[in-house]
């Protein structure tokens, strides 16, 4: 079992690789960014779904973690990972191993200094509910923002330049599947159990046992590490980072992913945020009338299909499968 | 003092909350002038019944009719105006309203100030207690006086038809009497009462006739005298 | 510092429509901030229109304002009608999200409609002193603002102790089910609320584009947000509460300017409405009781 386990996460690293090499060459490269996009937000809107959707808590503050990630990340290879560069190209031999280990540490760091942020933020909520918990973490997001713009070292109002583009499409494909797995596999845990009990009624959670302030925090830090990773692969493949980039706007899209998609549906996240990362670009064909067909569109999504696109649903091929197994009976 | 005219009518009435089917085709009727007692159990479909009268739950089929007029499609402030009012279910009085505000509240359809003045006096003669708390915020009443100002907040729209959901609930003996009392001599005036209880005994003493609901359907039907006599009610909602 | 107390009262005025549309609906409406800055170019149009930049008169003024709630009150109406009542008894996400959408929409037809470039408000009021003694200067649009901003404020709040609509709406805030009991009709509650609350975002628009004239389709959104804050400060659903939670929001915003720096501006809001959350989560003046889970 751990054997053929092995054998197929090898196979998924080779398959991405391979991906990595063709696709960049074979696709224009206005697509391949939306492509880029599409991973990051996937990252997001799942991450986000820990939290809204399976703990029924209400973040809007998930650009703030994001920004957190993202500018902590690229400090790191800015200022010290560049020149740590040659001197670990003669421990490792390649110098593109050596800028892997140094941007997954860049990461890891930002994620972690993201998840201690959602520590920081998950213990209010503690305390709050609902609107009020909404609101708290949308002034978190914007205090974030407002203090990255006073700080000089990362460019303040100008902008952070000049960061390294260490993003590619493997490993955005890759944290994308570590995310996805993650968070599945906490959910279908007996801490997912846990975390599901929280949002259907805390007060009989908190009577079976369950510490519900745990879980609550649990999922603000693993939703924002999360974030922060992504934040990490955005600034390395923009390699410019701007704090109007992680405005509350910003949270607000993730949000709309997550609730079109389906609060609690990890597969309906991922639809609605590639759904959404491609819809603007198609709405370009409308011109000055495409934010305004935007938010029409989620307005009237919202008006018709209140509970997402896919509501509680995960939708697999098992669900297909079901589909045409019901049709047989029916036929039958 | 009761008429042989219907004044509510109700046919085959389906209601569904969500998934589960509450109502499964009942059907009765008020006389004018009458008291008529629905009695059963927790969850029998007593509260539902009310709910769907006054329009806050939609039935899927059946007819309600009031007068000579189909009731069942109307909001609810509609089925007000036209004299249906209800004390609901833990009184729902306004708490930050003062008792006077309530009232006034209960007459917000009305534009005949002579009337409501009149009917104001009415609930005062009614319940006096209220007279003394007039001005004080209603959340600071007791439970008795809530009741109270519950039943007479809805008093005060001058109902045809008086919808009372529990209106013992959670209240000593000794108030159970005279909110019964008070029941009584509303009737007596000239309101027709839908009286909804869990204190069968109570409700079937003061009823003309009474129906018993059990799990969404009406299983006996009979004058509330021949109800308190009855050997299966006696042992299901009389304590034998 | 009466710099503050104008902002403040300006704060307040947008508080009042979040409180009052939170009291009705249990619903934060992000469009509010939206509807302030069609207030404002309603406003603008008014003025073209009434052809006021060259000679204004007081009357003109007046006309302006009117014009100007007035659009906007049937603007909040439509909001609610086409967008907000549908989703009566959807999850309150839903319906934030939605409200969000129409903040969006309006921001953006906005920028379509009016041109994303600011305009200037033409001055419908010259700017004189008034006062000018011991350092305090006051100038007659200062005096503009805080006594229209208090003359509305004082009316709204007899008019929802006063008179029977008032009483209405208090009672639906408590309790939707009980008030349609009372033969109150909700629905025409609710459209009541946003047509006033729209009316007077519209007004302290106006007020706002005396004193700063540069308007533009994103000019709502910062003004919202502290808006909101204000009322969650005073205590969200609570009328006194909205207009206190204003004020201090304002003097607080100028003397962050006066002692810290501009940049920091933004930040104090949230800093504020953060610490009040952890510290008193029902606002100053508490919230309602009414509240259920």
């Amino acid at each position: 079992m751990q054997f053929k386990k092995i054998i197929f996460i090898i196979l998924v690293l080779g398959f991405l690789l391979l991906v990595n090499y063709y696709v960049p060459r074979r696709m224009n490269p206005y697509l391949f960014q939306i492509l880029i996009l599409i991973g990051i937000n996937i990252i997001l809107a799942v991450s986000l779904n820990l939290i809204n959707g399976f703990t029924g808590q209400f973040s809007i503050g998930h650009a703030g973690f994001m920004a957190i990630g993202g500018y902590t990340s690229a400090f790191f290879t800015f200022y010290f990972g560049r020149n740590l560069v040659p001197s670990l190209t003669s421990i490792l031999l390649f110098p593109w191993l050596a800028k892997s280990v140094i941007f997954v540490s860049a990461l890891i760091l930002g994620g972690t200094l993201a998840a201690l942020a959602g520590l920081i933020v998950g213990i209010p909520s503690l305390r709050l509910k609902g609107d009020y918990l909404a609101i708290a973490t949308l002034g978190f997001g914007e205090i974030i923002r407002v203090l990255i713009l006073n700080i000089d070292a990362v460019g303040g109002a100008r902008g952070f330049a000049d960061i390294p583009g260490y993003t590619n499409l493997f490993w955005v494909l890759f944290f994308m599947l570590v995310t996805v797995v993650v968070i599945r596999n906490l959910i279908n845990s007996t801490h997912g159990r846990a975390f599901l009990s929280v949002r259907e009624d805390e007060v009989a959670a908190e009577a079976m046992g369950i510490n519900t302030t745990y879980y609550k925090v649990y999922a603000f830090v693993i939703g924002a590490f999360f974030a922060g990773i992504a934040g990490g692969l955005f600034g390395h493949y923009l390699m410019y980072l701007h704090t109007n980039s992680f405005t509350f706007m910003r949270s607000i899209e993730i949000i709309i992913m997550v609730v079109l998609g389906g609060m609690g549906s990890i597969t309906g996240s991922i639809l609605a945020a590639i759904i959404f990362t491609i819809l603007p670009e198609f709405l370009r064909v409308v011109k000055d009338y495409r934010m305004v067909m935007y938010s029409l569109i989620l307005i009237i999504l919202m008006l018709t299909r209140p509970q997402g696109i896919f509501g509680l649903k995960e939708f697999s091929l098992l669900t297909i499968r079901n589909i045409f197994v019901r049709k047989e009976q029916v036929a039958k | 003092m009761i008429e042989n005219s219907n004044l509510l009518e109700i046919d085959s009435l389906n209601v569904y909350y969500g998934a589960i089917h509450a109502l499964k085709g009942i059907s009765f009727h008020i006389k004018k002038g009458e008291i008529v007692t629905l009695i059963g159990a927790n969850g029998a479909g007593k509260s539902t019944t009310i709910n769907t009268i006054s329009g806050l739950l939609k039935p899927k089929s059946g007819a309600i009719t009031f007068g000579e007029k189909r009731i069942d499609r109307l909001l609810p402030h509609k089925i007000v105006e036209m004299g249906i009012s209800q004390a609901p279910e833990g009184r729902k009085i306004f708490p930050n309203l003062s008792t006077l505000e309530n009232l006034e509240l209960g007459a917000y359809c009305r534009k005949d100030k002579e009337g409501i003045k009149r009917d104001l006096e009415r609930v005062f003669t009614l319940f006096p207690r209220l007279k003394e708390r007039v001005k004080q915020n209603a959340g600071t009443l007791s439970g008795g006086e809530q009741q109270m100002l519950s039943m007479g907040r809805a008093l005060m729209s001058h109902p045809k038809l008086l919808l009372l959901d529990e209106p013992s609930l959670g209240l000593a003996p000794i108030l159970v009497k005279s909110i019964f009392n008070a029941i009584l001599e509303i009737n007596q005036q000239g309101t027709t009462i839908l009286l909804v209880e869990q204190n069968a005994h109570m409700a079937l003493q003061i009823a003309h006739r009474g129906y018993v609901l059990e799990t969404g359907r009406i299983v006996l039907e009979d004058a509330a005298s021949n109800l308190l006599n009855n050997p299966q009610v006696k042992e299901a909602y009389l304590g034998g | 510092m009466i710099n503050g107390i104008a902002w403040g009262s300006i704060y307040a005025l947008i508080a009042l429509g979040y409180t009052m549309v939170y009291g009705v609906l249990r619903l934060i409406n992000f469009a509010h901030g939206d509807v302030y800055m069609v207030g404002a170019f309603a406003g603008f149009y008014a003025v073209k229109w009434l052809g006021l930049a060259q000679e204004p008169t007081i009357f003109g003024a007046v006309a302006v304002f009117l014009l100007s709630m007035g659009c906007c009150g049937i603007l909040g109406f439509v909001i609610e009608r086409g967008a907000y009542k549908p989703l009566r008894k959807a999850p309150r996400l839903t319906a934030l999200i939605t409200a969000i959408g129409v903040s969006l929409f309006l921001e953006n037809a906005g920028q379509l409609i009016f041109g994303a470039d600011p305009k200037f408000f033409p001055q419908i009021i010259a700017k004189k002193d008034v006062i000018s003694s011991g350092g305090i200067i006051l100038t007659n649009q200062q005096v503009i603002v805080l006594g229209v901003s208090l003359l509305l404020m004082v009316s709204l709040q007899l008019f929802v102790l006063k008179t029977k609509t008032g009483k209405a709406m208090r009672a639906v805030s408590f309790n939707r089910e009980a008030a349609s009991l009372m033969g109150i009709s909700v629905d025409r509650i609710i459209s009541i609320t946003f047509v006033l609350g729209s009316a007077l975002a519209a007004a302290a628009a106006i007020l706002v584009a005396l004193t700063n004239p540069k308007i533009e389709p994103l000019m709502g959104i910062m003004p919202g947000i502290k808006a909101f804050v204000a009322a969650v400060l005073g205590g969200i659903g609570n009328i006194p509460g909205a207009m206190l939670g204003g004020m201090i929001m304002g003097i607080a915003e100028v003397m962050v300017v006066g002692y810290l720096s501009s940049t920091y501006r933004d930040a104090i809001a949230f800093a504020i409405l953060i610490l009040i959350l952890l510290f008193k989560p029902s606002g100053l003046l508490g919230g309602f009781t009414g509240e259920k889970a």
